[in-house]
């Protein structure tokens, strides 16, 4: 058991790097929007969820919008309710502790690993769980040094920090583009996004954006090659 | 900027983590009866990425032309590199560029 610990823990060294730099990324951000090393820490250990994380701080401010975050983060965090059901396999005859447990440790990489090592018949709850301490480790020391780092500089503005958010959303929103069947869903979510920001006070603009995305896609005629993968499942 | 009230930020994580981790257990334990196809899989698929775009949509229209530009190369890169980090340091430096030379 400690084996396939240490073999999911090594398994996630290779993407540490690039882990721990966007974890510096959102910790330098973070600072400038006044959180200090013990919020992100908190926020790291509690949410473990690097998007969402990247929504929350963005939203963050000198009046929190404590339930308009947690909307925009049940929202963009959705795929987890897929990811979670994708791992029942592994879990099946574990302890119902051991589930409530290891899940939590659940972040993009480690599934991603533990799902192909699953492919080839040799995936381990343990495995799971070693990646993702891994993960939440690198993640934390990432965001706190982060943190530091970014309370040290006196102009952000200078170094484009304030378009750092801007940039970071334009390139995790392009890694979500699924094709062609997207081009209405996601007119309608900018249509909306941008009129609710102009007359709504607040945040809500970013929920009500992909919200109204979401029933789009939904009005949408089920496209050929959907149907033909629905079907041959 | 003033920090926000030490009670707010307990209260906007811990909500926060609380979906989050109702997410990812609720996925685990009701793994039989979430919708596989159909129009409601259809919506919950589209969600994540129409929330992302909801929220970058209008601070890149409120960026300028410059914005505009930056937010274009780092769309470009990501969507050629898949590189996130290039990606979001090369629109950066467009709008570094911009503001030390003072176009």
């Amino acid at each position: 058991m400690a084996s396939e610990f240490r073999r999911g823990f090594t398994a996630l060294l290779p993407v540490a790097a690039s882990v721990a730099v966007y974890g510096s990324v959102l910790g330098v951000l973070a600072a400038q929007k006044g959180l200090d090393w013990l919020d992100i820490l908190y926020m790291d250990l509690a949410v473990f969820a690097g998007s969402a994380q990247f929504v929350m701080v963005e939203m963050w401010g000198e009046r929190l919008p404590v339930l308009e975050m947690a909307a925009a983060v049940l929202v963009i965090n959705l795929r987890y309710l897929l990811v979670g059901a994708s791992l029942a396999p592994l879990f099946q005859g574990q302890p119902l502790w051991r589930k409530l447990g290891v899940i939590h440790l659940v972040a993009d990489e480690n599934w991603a690993v533990t799902m192909a090592e699953m492919r080839r018949g040799r995936g381990t709850v343990m495995f799971l769980l070693g990646g993702g301490v891994c993960l939440i480790g690198i993640w934390t020391l990432g965001t706190v040094v982060g943190v530091l780092g970014g309370s040290l500089i006196a102009h952000p503005e200078e170094y484009a920090l304030d378009f750092a958010f801007t940039a970071v959303f334009t390139a995790l929103t392009v890694g979500l583009w699924r094709g062609k069947r997207d081009c209405l869903p996601w007119l309608v979510a900018a249509v909306l996004a941008v009129l609710a920001e102009r007359w709504l006070p607040g945040k809500w603009y970013i929920v009500i954006g992909g919200i109204g995305g979401a029933i789009a896609a939904m009005l949408q005629p089920e496209s050929t090659q959907e149907a033909a993968h629905a079907t041959s499942r | 900027m003033q920090p926000a009230a030490e009670l707010d930020i307990f209260l906007a994580i811990a909500l926060a983590a609380l979906a989050t981790y109702g997410l990812r257990a609720g996925g685990l334990l009701l793994a039989e009866r979430l919708p596989k196809t159909g129009r409601l899989r259809r919506g919950m698929d589209a969600l994540p990425g129409a929330l992302l775009l909801s929220l970058v949509v209008p601070s890149i229209a409120n960026a300028g032309p410059w914005g505009m530009l930056a937010a274009g190369v780092t769309a470009l890169v990501a969507w050629r590199s898949r590189n996130m980090l290039a990606a979001m340091l090369l629109g950066m430096i467009v709008v570094l560029a911009q503001r030390q030379l003072g176009l």
